[in-house]
């Protein structure tokens, strides 16, 4: 069987659509080949390098030509508003992460090269997978980030990051096979893999009978993919000892950027099944999605230690915003983007004050590095991280007017808009439950009287200017939300106003 | 005086920030200045407001989130006038009151700026986002305050107030999303703000509802039977000055709510739900007296009592009719100042002997007689005495809800004589009868701090209990434009007739 011959020109290549990944990939490169003409180089090159590919790399995507339907090299690629709004979310994220490489501290992983070339080339497996609409090329571009990931969580070479690395890389794994058997099936149904060809394929076959059995084990098996990549339950198990095992900072990363990709992917994938009438997954995300941020909550409310409860707490969140997907309008798509938007700088500055305390040697509890003890009584040893902590802490819970606030009334009046009222008294009541963990971290760092084992010394530990300056930008962008929401409003919909949804 | 309203809100929290620089010897003197200034301003504001007009004066509005209808909007009439210039009041006697010794009594003034800053912020939003985010952002220096300066439950008792009421006020945030959508719906705008609202009909089953999610977040916050567990923890625990503000203006925001949102926006629903309001209520006002009655912690016993003149309140809200609504909103005020004086007053004897409980005492009259008559004069004014501010407002709440139901205005009218009751026992336990303790014998009298504090309380309770038609009568006039409001506004012929107001007498 032959593969018709295409007429090839240089305008249907549309090369610049793959700027942004050839960027990140050849800067990857760049940082190997430098260590291949010298030496241990100082990490603090190796980081202003990343930092530079990456503005570089952010250049390139504002400047691409995008709409519903731009395309490139051999029309696997879709440069949407989607995409290019969430390549920004991931460059941005990323663009905050790697300065926390520079503590004051000397960490294993940040003394190889291998890490920022790694690093670079997740971030070009996240920008292919964000952009396509071909199942392959997803595939490929989740394999790409994912593969990438799970060695720079082992890298932080301790006993638990090579566990969270191979527990991790197994759930990885099993969620891959389920991706492509899913993808698989809608490829016997439609005889495409192209997310705008399947959608009319499956149109005009619906009333075939057996049809939906087909659709179950596609959507289904899809569906199981992204709950374990998306942290859903109940397939959110790997997570918490995950987080764990990675360093702090990659901890935050990865409660963003990975679930920002795999939304995505789920919103032109499942968007589609429901733009197609299907209810039956609307119903499986809307149910995965309450249990999800509820028993993460409930389990969120037990944790000894402030790292696993920020790992509850992601999933948590991360259920909220599923019910977005669920919901498929609009105004939902832009709370999703708005919510991870605002979600980002809170989380990533939490996990940044996790990592400035962040001691080589387990000094408060023998099982957990960031135990409650650790911040008991902070206020009166750093005042100033405390309060940095409280206010995040604050933010993730919802109370205004700082960041997420704004988030979650968006997404809880797309949803009231929607119809689902009693979903949004959900939503609203784990946000409730949710407000206790938070609380409880406030509750030790300003009303609680200080440790043995809590000093300047012990907290102030990883600190350094790099550090505080994130650190800084996270609390700026969570206070003064409330002046940006309305310009990110619109610049959102408008991108999804921009984008295709396969139908 | 443009933007005295933005003024108000924003320099208790602009002098907040500042006050992180100050120096914490000097934090008190910086607190009082600011919070002096704070309630000139407020005055100054009833200095210009225009009495006879009823509606909203001195607005503001801008954008902030167009896209979604948020903005910032704000505004002052008669009924939120008053509350204001009551909570700028209590803050600044509050801080007058805080000891010298106090421990970090720089983040103390700083949290109270703060705080001072949400509640004026509360009472002047006119657009229901920011209406919530000053009612959400009151409760962190609340929990700081509690938790920091309590007793020994601190902790316990200000999670659990903050996680009550944020609970509650998420399903009261699920129904103001809801309001918009509606809104949105009929006219195709998106908007939060309260004024517009105001001319949404709404269909009977809708108000139901939106009245219901309302409820929620108003009535944990009054806190009405049975939602009023957490509050007898706060009082207990929190220390003098949080149980002042708690009791005179935090609660405020409960009732205040019910006057702003649910009455004018929903008053098909308002008046449905009126006889079930009205059960909760009397159980509120009689349980909770018999509550306090059995107390044997002073403090406890005027918690329950807040909660028990909460029911009062209450009840003139839901009484539809110009006497009940104008009566229960001067009661917030006198309320406030009672309560808060009460407050202050064992906060001034627990200082002295590290004790609450009325068993320990006895005989106080003897050793501290100026500390007595104070405590006897809010008492009285607390029972609603003729001639002190307590008297007014009971009274026309008592008639307005005369119009509606006798027999429940006799239930309610027990309120006075178990009042009495309890209010008697725990002056006669207190300050009658032969010294318990030898050392009691060496309390010294009220020294001039507290006097300072309390003596410009007592002024008001009498000044007012005498003559108070200056702000009975702005109270009046807006408490009638809203009563008018409501009733053109509903759909229902039974709700016109419960809704009492003549309106020839809107000006």
């Amino acid at each position: 069987m032959f593969i018709d011959p295409k007429n090839i020109t240089m305008d249907v290549l549309n090369l610049t659509t793959l700027m942004p990944m050839l960027i990140a990939i050849g800067g990857g490169l760049v940082i190997l080949t430098i260590d291949l003409i010298k030496e241990n180089i100082h990490k603090s090159l190796y980081v202003m390098l990343t930092i530079l590919i990456l503005v570089i790399d952010l250049g390139a995507t504002l400047g691409l030509n995008f709409g519903p339907n731009e395309k490139g090299f051999f029309d696997v690629m879709l440069i949407d508003g989607l995409s290019i709004l969430s390549q920004i979310l991931v460059l941005v994220a990323s663009g905050l992460f790697i300065p926390l490489a520079l503590t004051s501290k000397r960490f294993h992983e940040y003394s190889y090269p291998e890490f920022f070339a790694l690093f670079l080339f997740m971030i070009a497996g996240f920008q292919f997978m964000v952009s396509s609409d071909n199942l392959i090329l997803i595939f490929i571009g989740l394999e790409t980030a994912s593969l990438s990931l799970y060695t720079l969580i082992a890298m932080h070479n301790r006993h638990n990051s090579f566990e969270a690395s191979v527990k991790y890389f197994t759930m990885g794994a099993l969620a891959a096979g389920f991706f492509t058997m899913g993808s698989a099936i809608l490829y016997g149904i439609s005889g495409s893999l192209e997310l705008y060809q399947i959608a009319p394929a499956i149109q005009s076959r619906m009333g075939e009978p057996g049809m939906m059995m087909f659709l179950l084990g596609g959507a289904g098996l899809l569906l199981t993919a992204f709950a374990f990549k998306l942290s859903l339950f109940p397939f959110h198990t790997w997570a918490p000892d995950v987080y764990e095992g990675a360093s702090a900072p990659l901890a935050g990363y990865m409660s963003v950027v990975p679930k920002v990709a795999a939304f995505v992917v789920s919103m032109r994938i499942f968007e589609m099944f429901i733009e197609l009438q299907i209810e039956w997954v609307q119903t499986i995300i809307i149910i995965l999605a309450v249990l999800t941020m509820t028993l993460a909550n409930l389990m969120a409310l037990v944790q000894e230690d402030v790292k696993r409860m920020l790992a509850y707490s992601s999933i948590s969140h991360a259920g909220f915003v599923m019910v977005a997907i669920a919901l498929a309008t609009e105004k939902a798509n832009t709370g999703i983007f708005l919510y991870y938007a605002l979600f980002m700088f809170t989380n990533l500055g939490a996990f940044a004050m996790l990592w400035v305390s962040r001691h080589k040697n387990r000094i408060h509890h023998a099982r957990y590095d960031h135990p409650y003890e650790k911040f008991s009584g902070m206020v009166k040893i750093m005042p100033m991280g405390a309060v940095v902590m409280g206010l995040f802490m604050l933010s993730l819970a919802g109370v205004p007017p700082f960041s997420v606030f704004w988030g979650k009334v968006y997404l809880m009046s797309a949803t009231i808009d929607a119809g689902h009222i009693g979903l949004a008294i959900i939503m609203g009541l784990n946000s409730a439950i949710a407000a206790y963990y938070y609380l409880k971290l406030i509750v030790y760092m300003f009303l609680r009287e200080p440790t043995a084992q809590v000093t300047e010394e012990t907290t102030y530990y990883n600190v350094s200017k790099p550090l505080l300056t994130i650190l800084g930008l996270a609390v700026f962008v969570t206070v003064g939300s409330i002046f940006y929401v309305d310009p990110l409003i619109e610049y959102i919909t408008e991108m999804m106003r921009a984008t295709n949804f396969g139908i | 005086m443009d933007h005295i309203l933005s003024i108000l809100i924003f320099f208790p929290a602009i002098a907040g920030i500042l006050g992180f620089v100050v120096d914490k010897d000097s934090a008190k003197a910086y607190g009082v200045s600011v919070a002096a200034v704070e309630l000139l301003l407020a005055l100054g504001l009833w200095a210009s407001f225009d009495i006879t007009n009823p509606g909203m004066q001195f607005t503001e509005f801008s954008p902030i989130i167009s896209q979604f209808g948020i903005s910032y909007n704000v505004g002052v009439d008669g009924i939120s006038l008053f509350i204001v210039i009551m909570a700028a009041l209590i803050t600044l006697l509050g801080i007058v009151l805080l000891r010298e010794d106090t421990k970090n009594m720089k983040n103390m003034i700083v949290s109270l700026l703060f705080l001072e800053m949400t509640m004026v912020g509360v009472f002047l939003s006119l657009d229901a986002i920011i209406f919530y985010l000053f009612w959400e952002l009151s409760l962190v220096p609340m929990l700081y305050i509690v938790g920091a300066w309590g007793g020994p439950d601190r902790v316990y008792a200000a999670v659990k107030f903050f996680l009550y009421t944020f609970a509650g006020s998420l399903i009261m945030l699920v129904g103001l999303l809801a309001m918009a959508y509606l809104f949105h719906l009929e006219s195709g705008v998106w908007t939060f703000n309260l004024l517009d609202w105001y001319t949404l009909k709404l269909t009977s089953n809708q108000q139901f509802w939106l009245f219901l999610a309302f409820f929620a977040g108003f009535a944990i916050k009054v806190p009405m039977f049975p939602f009023h567990t957490w509050l007898p923890w706060a009082h207990g625990q929190a220390p003098t000055i949080g149980s002042v503000i708690l009791a005179a203006v935090l609660l405020k925001m409960g009732t205040y709510g019910f006057v702003r949102f649910s009455l004018p926006i929903l008053p098909d629903a308002s008046v449905t739900f009126t006889p079930f309001i009205m059960a909760l209520s009397l159980i509120m006002v009689i349980y909770t007296a018999m509550v306090a009655f059995a107390q044997k912690d002073m403090k406890q016993v005027i918690a329950y009592s807040s909660v028990s003149h909460m029911g009062i309140i209450m009840i003139g809200v839901f009484a539809m009719n110009a006497e009940g609504l104008g009566g229960s909103i001067f009661l917030m005020l006198s309320h406030g100042i009672v309560s808060g004086a009460l407050f202050m007053l064992v906060g001034v004897i627990y200082e002295r002997t590290g004790t609450k409980i009325m068993e320990e005492f006895g005989g106080l009259a003897a050793v501290m007689p100026v500390y007595a008559t104070i405590f006897g004069v809010m008492l009285m004014a607390s029972v609603g005495l003729p001639l002190t501010i307590g008297f007014v407002g009971e009274f026309l709440v008592l008639l307005g809800f005369y119009k509606v139901s006798a027999v429940g205005t006799i239930l309610a009218g027990t309120t006075i004589i178990i009042g009495s009751v309890y209010m008697l026992a725990l002056f006669k336990k207190s300050f009658f009868g032969p010294l318990k303790h030898e050392k009691n014998l060496g309390l010294k009298d009220l020294d001039k701090r507290e006097l300072t504090a309390l003596l410009p309380l007592v002024a008001i309770v009498v000044w007012l209990g005498v003559y108070p038609k200056p702000i009975l009568e702005p109270i009046d006039n807006s408490a009638k434009a809203l009563l008018v409001q409501m009733e053109n506004h509903s759909q229902l012929e039974s709700t016109k007739e419960a809704i009492i107001v003549s309106k020839k007498e809107v000006k």
